[in-house]
């Protein structure tokens, strides 16, 4: 996994609540079996019109928001299906962070699997966030992960909370499935003292 | 007597399942009893194991399915159901491929025990009380109807699982949704569960597992706590529970994976202690009164937005908060409904009798009670998906297939059809539908189809007048 430390970039506002997973990527584009490419159908049935051309009117498509790599939501991000396709979308679409008042559970297991942060913060400050990016597209942040912060233009800082688990793997990079690999003593131990409650091998 | 404080189910089924326990800087490792695998969420977990050369570590607690992007179409000549999408096949052929390649079952297209992953797990009796039980797919919070832990993750995940057979978890808090007192006739558990949602918002439930308890719930059978648990990730938690009893163990016993003889009696013995200790407190609790839930029918955009059958649509003008007001504005504009409307006599298009909320026998012979002797209306298209090929056999077996034949409607194939809409069932833009499924999300049934979600019982009394009713004026 990719680490991340600081990033300090401009923001891109989506003004919306309860943001689901069928919106950050349709399910008609779930039938790949790769993790690329779908960057592209990020947002689709929003950012595209029928015939596929992009809508002038979506942040996403606007001139002033490209590069963006920080992405401002309403409540709730990410609420719905456990599809990771959504952080896969997100990161091919080049951003690295969002920031909500509140993010759905199994969103953001997933996007911290995959070094895309979810940096939660209150009502107000979002709202101050969603007036700079609106009113100044340049306006760029500085997200620091060590310190748990978010800098504004003006020097302000602000502290955001994170799991200290996701915290570390996010700042070395370290991957999930490695650490949990290296339990496998004492996931024997466990196997040896619990008898088995299935086997799907063998029916009864 | 023992010392140990009063303990929850949720609780109970954490606790036994604790590899390494949770500290201060690192999650808990938590075993897993059964993983459950579809062709759409696993093909780049099993790229993952392929690339670190590493094996599944049990495929004996591992079960495949094809659910997702199946076609629910008619068999052909052959007796074969044909795969029209090119994409579809080929994740189709990929999960066949991973599966021979690391020991997994897999119930293939069309194959006897093939069905919706969260249908499978509990016909088979592979789903069982105090259990942990994961699957790449949010609406495994299904199988806490039995008393089990069960919650959707990620593909990452996924690999997770299949590589070690545990995760790294931190411990949820718990929320109690008690819901007291008898259903009125014509009410049933898909009304108590969007009513949870429409009390608690669809984010009420974040980092937390449900237990539904209360007198209303004991008295459901489990294909009515399954269509509740199935919708806890609507009201945001990863997973729901309901204590099991002796419905639970009635409906598990003799099923292809229940213990027999003398394991079973053992099970037995080991299940009745899971309930919630007297005195064990949750985080947060509710309470509803069943006596005075109405069926419920969603108008907006997400499951949340859900009112009484007979009640109208609220008014945005009327809401405080203006990111809610916008909210509800947007999706009134989507729906194409207006403030204060009605919703009964609204026209719908398309109902669809299926998913893995409501496609069990149970939600069959309740579509099938209302349509038996009446014609599905002109105009209306009418799908009614079996979750299982199992399910599928049954309804043959008691006719109700016939029932919505004659009436008019496609009796399908097995499989999530339009619930999701990657299988080629799917809603034409503008085009309202009365469902049965889980999501009324933008799009969800199909790129600007409309979604209203309603019980088998509404969704059928639609079929019959081609607009949203009561169906209790029909009985």
């Amino acid at each position: 996994m990719p680490a991340f430390t600081t990033l300090t970039g401009t923001m891109v506002p989506l003004p919306i609540e309860n943001i689901d997973t069928d919106q950050i990527i349709p399910a008609r584009f779930l039938k790949t079996t790769d993790k690329t490419g779908l960057g592209n159908n990020l947002f689709a049935d929003w950012r595209y019109d029928d015939d596929g051309n992009p809508r002038p009117d979506f942040p996403l498509n606007q001139p002033q928001y490209q590069g963006a790599q920080i992405l401002l939501a309403g409540d709730n991000f990410g609420c719905g299906s456990s599809r990771e396709h959504a952080p896969w979308a997100l990161i091919g679409y080049g951003l690295r962070a969002i920031i909500s008042t509140r993010f759905a559970d199994i969103f953001r297991n997933n996007a911290l699997k995959n070094g895309l942060l979810p940096v939660t913060v209150d009502q107000a400050t979002l709202q101050q966030l969603f007036s700079l990016s609106t009113e100044d597209p340049a306006t760029a942040i500085t997200i620091d992960l060590a310190s748990q912060t978010v800098t504004l233009p003006d020097g302000r800082t602000l502290s955001f909370p994170i799991d200290g688990f996701a915290r570390y793997c996010l700042l070395n990079g370290v991957d999930q499935l490695g650490y949990l690999m290296q339990q496998m003593p004492q996931i024997e131990a466990y196997e040896r003292t619990h008898p088995d409650r299935v086997n799907t091998l063998q029916p009864q | 007597m023992t010392s140990s404080p009063p303990r929850t189910l949720f609780d109970k089924v954490w606790d036994a399942h604790v590899v390494t326990p949770q500290q201060d800087d690192t999650p808990a490792t938590l075993y897993i009893d059964l993983h459950l695998v579809h062709e759409v969420t696993s093909p780049q977990a099993f790229s993952q194991l392929r690339e670190r050369g590493l094996r599944v570590r049990r495929p004996d607690h591992t079960l495949a399915t094809m659910d997702h992007s199946t076609p629910t179409l008619p068999r052909n000549a052959k007796g074969i159901i044909p795969i029209l999408d090119a994409m579809a096949a080929a994740q189709l052929e990929q999960l066949k491929q991973n599966c021979d390649e690391f020991g997994i079952p897999v119930y293939e297209l069309g194959s006897e025990n093939q069905g919706i992953v969260h249908v499978i797990g509990p016909e088979q009796g592979l789903t069982q009380p105090g259990m942990t039980i994961v699957c790449g797919d949010s609406h495994t919070s299904t199988h806490g109807a039995f008393g089990a832990l069960a919650f959707g993750i990620g593909t990452s995940e996924v690999a997770h699982v299949l590589a070690t057979q545990c995760l790294l978890q931190s411990r949820p808090k718990t929320f109690e949704i008690r819901v007291d007192g008898r259903l009125k006739p014509g009410v049933t558990a898909k009304d108590i569960i969007l009513a949870v949602i429409a009390r608690i918002g669809i984010d009420g439930g974040t980092g937390h597992v449900f237990e539904y308890t209360g007198e209303a719930i004991r008295s459901l059978n489990m294909e009515g706590r399954m269509t509740i648990c199935n919708m806890s990730i609507e009201g945001g938690a990863r997973a729901g529970m309901v204590a099991p009893d002796d419905t639970t163990f009635e409906y598990v016993a003799g099923r292809p994976y229940a213990p027999q003889g003398q394991a079973w009696d053992n099970a037995v013995r080991t299940w009745r202690q899971l309930p919630t200790d007297e005195g064990a407190s949750y985080d947060r609790s509710i309470t509803l009164n069943a006596s005075t839930l109405e069926p419920m029918i969603t108008y907006g955009t997400n499951p949340g937005m859900g009112i009484p059958i007979s009640e109208r649509i609220p008014d945005p003008a009327s809401i405080g908060d203006l990111s809610q007001r916008q909210a509800l504005e947007k999706a009134l504009n989507y729906m194409a409904l207006k403030p204060g409307q009605p919703l009964l006599g609204q026209k719908v298009d398309v109902v669809f009798i299926g998913s893995c909320t409501n496609s069990r026998i149970s939600d069959l012979r309740a579509a099938a009670q209302v349509l038996r002797g009446r014609r599905v209306a002109d105009g209306i298209r009418m799908l009614v998906v079996p979750g299982s090929q199992r399910v599928k056999r049954q309804a043959e077996a008691e006719g109700l297939d016939k029932i919505f034949r004659e009436a008019g409607a496609e009796w399908r194939e097995a499989g999530c059809s339009m619930c999701i809409a990657m299988n080629g069932d799917q809603l034409q833009p503008g085009q309202y539908a009365i469902s049965t499924s889980n999501r009324n999300f933008e799009g969800r049934q199909g790129k600007g189809g409309r979604t209203f979600l309603a019980s088998p019982l509404t969704a059928a009394a639609a079929a019959v007048t081609g607009r949203i009713t009561d169906a209790r004026e029909m009985f």
